[in-house]
C-alpha cells in the first residue's frame, strides 16, 4: 500500500478530487496547508510598507492506495492539477505499513 | 434661541458622536487580532471618561470668561449656569446645553485620536490617566485659545471646526507619545499587518459619515454656511481619496482599500480649518493635494523611524497642518487667503501652526513623562507579546 500526498493550488482541488473519483478512489482526507517551494511566497503593501508573505495557502490531498494503482492515480492527480505555472505543487508517494478499519476491524487492502 | 438651529447642532453633536466608535473600528481593524480591544477601547472609553471631565471642568476651562488670552476660567464648572436657555451662550441662536455637548465631542474623539499613535503598546491605567491631564491641559487651553475667547482666534487664525485644536494637536501628541513610547517589539523585523480591514473601511465610512456633522454644525446654525461645509467636507474628501490610491497606484502599481480609507481620513482632516471659508472647487484642491501629501507623510516614520503605529502623525498631524496653512490660502468665505491678496492670513495661520505644534508637542512630552514616573506607561514585554487583550483586559476579541 502506498499513500499519495498531492499538494496543490486550492482551485485545483474539484479538479483532482473528480479524476481520482473516476479512478475508483473511494476516499480521501484533505487538508488547507500553508508552505512554499520555488515560487516562494508573495508581497502585501500596508500603507506603503511591504510585507513579505511567505507561506502561500495551498491544498493536501491524502490517499491510500494498493500498490498496482499507484501509477495510474498519480498519472491522473498531475494531470488534473497541472497549470503550467510556477506553484502548481508536488505529489508524494510513500510506503504504508499497515491500515485498519475501525469499524471493522479489516486490515490491509480490505480496509482501503 | 433658534429651535431649527437647535435641532441642527443636537444631531450633528450626535454624528460626531459616532466618530468615536467609527475611529474604534477604524484602528481596531489596523491592529493585530490580539490587541484588537485594547484599540477599540482607546476610543470607547474616551466617551465615558472625557464626556464626565469636560462636564466637570473642561467645558468651562475652554469656554469660560477669557482669562489672559489662555484660559477660561471656572464659571461653567459642573455646569453651573450652563442651562436649557441661551443665557451666557457663546452662540446666542442656541441653548447653552447645545452648544456644550457640541463641543463635548470633540473633546472625546480628540485623545482618542492620539491613541493610534501608542496602539499595541500602552497600558490602559497609563492611558486612562494621561488622557484625563492631556484633555485638561493640551486640549481645553487649545480650545479656549482658538475659539473660546483666547489669543488665536483673536489674532485672526481661521479655524473652522478643528484643524489646530482636534488634528495638529492630536498630531504633535502622537509625535511626542511615539517619541517616548518607543518602538513596538518586534518593529521592523515582523510584519504588523491589520488584522481586520474590512472593519478598517467600515470605519473609516462612519468617520466620513459623523465628519458631516462635525464641519457642518461648526457653522453653529442651519444655514447656508453649514451647506458650505457639508458640501467642502465631501468633496475634500472624494478628492483626497482618490490623489491617495492615484499616488499609491504610481508608487506601488497597486491601489489599496487601506490607501482609499486613509485617503479619506486625510481629505476630512485637511478641510476641517477650511470647510466654511472655502468654496466646493478649492475644496477639491485641498482634497487632491491632501491624498498626495498625506501618502508622503506616512512614509515619514520609516524614513525617521518612529514607531507611530497607526499614523496619526502623518495622517493629522500633516493633514492639519497643510488644511490650516491652506486655509490661509484658498480663505474666501467671510475671510480673505492669500488668493484674495491676503497675504497676512497665511502669516496669521503659520504662527497658530507653529504655537500649535510648539505647545501640544511640549505639554504632551511633560505629562508623558509625569504619569510614566508615576504609574508606568508601557505593559512587560511578556504582556506585549501576548497582547492587551488578555493583558489589559483578560479577554479575547475572537474565539476561533
Amino acid at each position: 500500500m502506498k499513500k499519495i500526498e498531492i499538494i496543490t493550488r486550492t482551485f485545483k482541488l474539484d479538479d483532482v478530487k473528480v479524476a481520482l473519483s473516476e479512478l475508483g478512489v473511494t476516499g480521501m482526507t484533505v487538508t488547507e496547508v500553508k508552505g512554499f517551494g520555488r515560487q516562494g511566497g508573495h508581497k502585501e503593501v500596508y500603507r506603503g510598507a511591504e510585507y513579505q508573505v511567505d507561506f502561500v495557502p495551498k491544498i493536501k490531498i491524502e490517499v491510500v492506495v494498493e500498490d498496482e494503482r499507484v501509477a495510474e492515480l498519480v498519472r491522473e492527480a498531475k494531470e488534473a492539477a497541472f497549470t503550467g505555472n510556477v506553484g502548481d505543487g508536488k505529489i508524494f508517494v510513500s510506503p504504508v505499513d499497515e491500515v485498519i478499519r475501525i469499524r471493522t476491524g479489516e486490515t490491509g487492502d480490505e480496509a482501503i | 434661541m433658534n429651535p431649527v438651529d437647535n435641532a441642527f447642532i443636537l444631531i450633528c453633536a450626535a454624528l460626531v458622536m459616532f466618530m468615536t466608535p467609527g475611529l474604534a473600528l477604524f484602528y481596531g481593524g489596523l491592529v493585530r487580532n490580539k490587541n484588537v480591544l485594547s484599540t477599540v477601547m482607546h476610543s470607547f472609553m474616551m466617551l465615558g471618561l472625557a464626556s464626565v471631565l469636560w462636564a466637570v471642568v473642561g467645558y468651562s476651562l475652554s469656554f469660560g470668561s477669557d482669562i489672559g488670552g489662555l484660559i477660561g476660567g471656572m464659571d461653567f464648572a459642573f455646569l453651573k449656569g450652563v442651562g436649557m436657555g441661551v443665557e451666557g451662550s457663546p452662540a446666542d441662536n442656541l441653548p447653552h446645553l447645545t452648544f456644550m455637548i457640541f463641543q463635548c465631542m470633540f473633546a472625546v474623539i480628540t485623545p482618542a485620536l492620539i491613541s493610534g499613535a501608542f496602539a499595541e503598546r500602552m497600558k490602559f491605567s497609563g492611558f486612562m490617566v494621561f488622557s484625563a491631564i492631556w484633555l485638561l491641559l493640551v486640549y481645553a487651553p487649545m480650545c479656549h485659545w482658538v475659539w473660546g475667547g483666547g489669543w488665536m482666534g483673536e489674532m485672526g487664525a481661521l479655524d473652522f471646526a478643528g484643524g489646530a485644536v482636534v488634528h495638529m494637536s492630536s498630531g504633535a501628541a502622537a509625535l511626542a507619545c511615539a517619541l517616548l513610547l518607543g518602538k513596538r517589539k518586534g518593529y521592523g523585523r515582523e510584519p504588523f499587518i491589520p488584522h481586520n480591514l474590512p472593519m478598517t473601511i467600515l470605519g473609516a465610512g462612519i468617520l466620513w459619515f459623523g465628519w458631516f456633522g462635525f464641519n457642518a454644525g461648526s457653522a453653529l446654525a442651519a444655514d447656508g454656511l453649514a451647506a458650505n461645509a457639508f458640501v467642502t467636507t465631501h468633496m475634500a474628501t472624494a478628492a483626497a481619496a482618490l490623489s491617495w490610491i492615484v499616488a499609491e497606484w504610481v508608487h506601488g502599481g497597486k491601489a489599496t482599500t487601506l490607501g482609499a480609507a486613509s485617503g479619506a481620513v486625510a481629505g476630512l482632516v485637511a478641510i476641517t480649518p477650511a470647510a466654511g471659508f472655502v468654496t466646493p472647487m478649492a475644496a477639491i484642491v485641498i482634497g487632491l493635494i491632501a491624498g498626495v501629501l498625506c501618502f508622503g507623510g506616512i512614509m515619514l516614520k520609516n524614513r525617521f523611524g518612529y514607531d507611530d503605529a497607526l499614523d496619526v502623525v502623518g495622517i493629522h498631524g500633516l493633514g492639519g497642518t497643510f488644511g490650516a496653512l491652506a486655509t490661509g490660502v484658498f480663505a474666501s468665505i467671510g475671510a480673505e487667503g492669500l488668493f484674495m491678496g491676503n497675504a497676512h492670513q497665511l502669516w496669521v495661520q503659520f504662527v497658530s501652526v507653529v504655537a500649535t505644534w510648539g505647545y501640544c508637542f511640549i505639554m504632551t512630552v511633560v505629562i508623558f513623562k509625569a504619569v510614566d514616573f508615576i504609574i508606568g506607561m508601557r505593559p512587560s514585554e511578556e504582556d506585549e507579546v501576548r497582547g492587551l487583550d488578555v493583558t489589559q483586559h483578560s479577554e479575547t476579541g475572537y474565539q476561533l
